[in-house]
């Protein structure tokens, strides 16, 4: 009996193997993204642009074009990529050290400038290559290596909502927070992905899907934990849905 | 063309566009200004160009990065509070091998220093700058002409040896007005390097990196970089001889300070020393073999910059101790007049005993 086939790696996502920790939300990740890249029509455009830190090796993963950013700057690199080629498809892959503590300033300025470019930014709330370090978007209370008696607001400040912060730049025109812990948190994620991407052909502006994405191994966890800690716990400090969109109602699918 | 009169700011700007440069980033910094809003007048409503005054210097300086990722002909400028800022990228484009256009229109310091010309970055610009074994070609012009020239020059030394190019000038250079003949036009399509990223059509993706896990395919990254390297010094190295061939003694001096010295070195001439001058053209890489060649016949030098004593040091390895090496240096931006260069001259030249 012929069996229908439902479910193949996307043509885009190299057949590697990850070297991400188990339980950890990078690989879900890559391959909603490389899904929506196929689906979309966009492997022979896209231009992608890892950050340093764990998912410093997407370019071994992501069968497209990408170029490593130095710490912090991929917005800045995005933009001088789609300035010099406006053709490429341009998106940012960065974690939360990278686009909400170095990188904040270019962050924010390619939103502000409207920069045409989509930016995957993965929440996990630590420095997962570092060690586990406190990350900007550390929870109040939260045990990392450098806050090993919990992150206390009044020495080391608040967990810092980059997308709102982002919402209110008029560049921005498309940010949505999701996560990657259950399988309809994922079906949502992979849809704001597209969306992101429709923004970016559509030539409206800056787009940003910010992803809560486990961390089990820097948290301490079993993955199991981990989903049920970003349910319980982070998504109450970042709460999942929409934050912006003034893309005049246009919708991917 | 005939000549115009213009700021050596404005020179790189005009000299840029000609080249083909189609990107430019950059941020306000004095004594440079002229050039990013010469940019922000000429290149930016130009077709497939792209200008944007940055949020900072480092942003600015990976804006590059990404436009020559893609293989756009790419520039920024700034002044030495800013190029110092600028560093880590200069490391990665180096690193990546990647051409790249950075000006430095250098001013006092260190710190915040002061807005007027000096040549203390002679260092950071000669040593790569940044972190890890890099060299960038560094051209070091003395006029708005050569600033012109030197900036079509760059671009093309950029792409042929993948790899960033530094224009150091300073303030005085960068804001002075002299005629200049722009000679050059490159064609309105240039073509798109071949190792550019540009898509993954009709071709396997790829992907341009450093980071790795693996020491020894990093080692030989080094010393791939560094065969490269030992080329442009063998091919590109340059430098401007003036009334060396019966000197006794040699000013070695390069930018603003060797056109000073010029007007010492007449001067002095006019009194009979035998005087005369090596200008580095390429600060690095160095004309060794120049300050070699020259060891054979003349023993006296005085090295003159406006710091406290950098390139002097290139001097001295080049000599090997076949030379006597003075030195004469005015740090923090004050720029000497010819008068006070030629007496320090003639005092050394008869302290030597020389006639």
């Amino acid at each position: 009996m012929a069996m229908k086939k439902i479910y193949s790696r996307p043509k885009s996502l190299k057949k590697a193997v990850f070297h991400y920790c188990p339980g950890c939300g990078h690989s879900i990740i890559h391959r909603l993204t490389c899904e929506v890249i196929d689906e979309m029509d966009l492997q022979e455009k896209a231009i992608g642009i890892p950050p340093p830190g764990c998912a410093v090796f997407a370019y071994y993963y992501f069968d497209v074009d990408m170029a490593e950013s130095a710490h912090g700057r991929g917005a800045a690199v995005a933009t001088g990529v789609k300035r010099a080629f406006p053709e490429a498809i341009v998106f940012t892959y960065q974690g939360d050290g990278d686009l909400a503590a170095i990188g904040t300033a270019e962050t924010i300025h390619a939103a502000n400038r409207g920069e045409n470019i989509t930016t995957i930014f993965v929440n996990n709330a630590v420095y997962g290559m570092t060690g586990g370090q406190m990350a900007p978007t550390t929870l109040s209370g939260q045990k990392t290596t450098t806050t090993p008696y919990g992150r206390d607001k009044i020495l080391e400040g608040h967990p810092i909502k980059m997308s709102e912060i982002l919402a209110l730049v008029n560049g921005a025109v498309y940010i949505e927070r999701c996560a990657v812990n259950s399988p309809a948190n994922i079906r949502k994620t992979k849809k704001a992905i597209r969306k992101a991407f429709q923004t970016q052909i559509d030539g409206l502006g800056f787009s940003m899907v910010e992803i809560l994405s486990p961390c089990p191994t820097n948290w301490r966890m079993s993955p199991i934990e981990a989903w049920q800690w970003i349910d319980n716990v982070m998504s109450k400090e970042f709460p999942l849905g929409l934050i912006k969109d003034t893309t005049g109602g246009k919708d991917a699918d | 063309m005939a000549k115009v009169l213009m700021t050596g700011n404005a020179a790189i700007g005009e000299a840029a566009i000609r080249a083909g440069c189609r990107c430019y980033f950059g941020y306000p910094i004095t004594p440079q200004n002229e050039l990013t809003e010469y940019m922000a007048t000429n290149l930016s409503r130009k077709k497939g160009c792209s200008f944007i005054q940055a949020e900072s210097e480092v942003a600015a300086i990976n804006m590059v990065y990404g436009a020559s990722l893609v293989g756009a002909r790419a520039m920024t400028s700034s002044s030495s509070p800013g190029i110092s800022l600028k560093q880590e990228g200069i490391s990665y484009l180096a690193a990546c091998e990647l051409p790249a256009i950075i000006v430095n229109m250098s001013r006092g310091g260190p710190g915040l220093g002061s807005i007027v010309a000096a040549q203390s970055d002679y260092f950071q610009a000669t040593r790569g700058g940044g972190h890890g074994d890099y060299r960038t070609i560094v051209l070091g012009p003395s006029s708005v002409q050569e600033l012109a020239d030197l900036t079509y020059k760059a671009f093309d030394l950029s792409d042929k040896y993948k790899i960033p190019v530094i224009i150091l000038g300073d303030g005085v250079l960068g804001q002075m007005m002299e005629p200049v003949e722009f000679k050059y036009e490159a064609p309105a399509e240039l073509p798109i390097r071949a190792d550019a990223l540009r898509g993954a059509r009709g071709r396997p993706s790829k992907y341009i990196k450093t980071f790795t896990s693996n020491p020894a395919e990093l080692e030989e990254l080094n010393w791939s970089l560094f065969r490269r390297y030992e080329l442009i010094k063998k091919d590109e190295t340059d430098y401007e001889a003036f009334l060396t061939e019966d000197a006794e003694l040699v000013v070695v001096a390069f930018g603003i300070a060797a056109r000073i010295a010029k007007g010492a070195i007449r001067t002095v001439r006019a009194s009979g020393q035998k005087v005369g001058l090596l200008r580095p053209i390429t600060l690095w890489p160095f004309p060794s073999e120049a300050v070699k060649e020259l060891a054979k016949t003349v023993k006296y030098y005085l090295v003159f910059e406006m710091n406290m004593g950098q390139m002097i040091e290139d001097v001295q390895l080049a000599l090997e101790g076949k030379g006597e090496v003075s030195f004469y240096g005015r740090p923090g931006g004050v720029v000497p007049t010819p008068n006070e260069v030629s007496r320090v001259i003639s005092r050394l030249y008869y302290q030597k005993g020389l006639k």
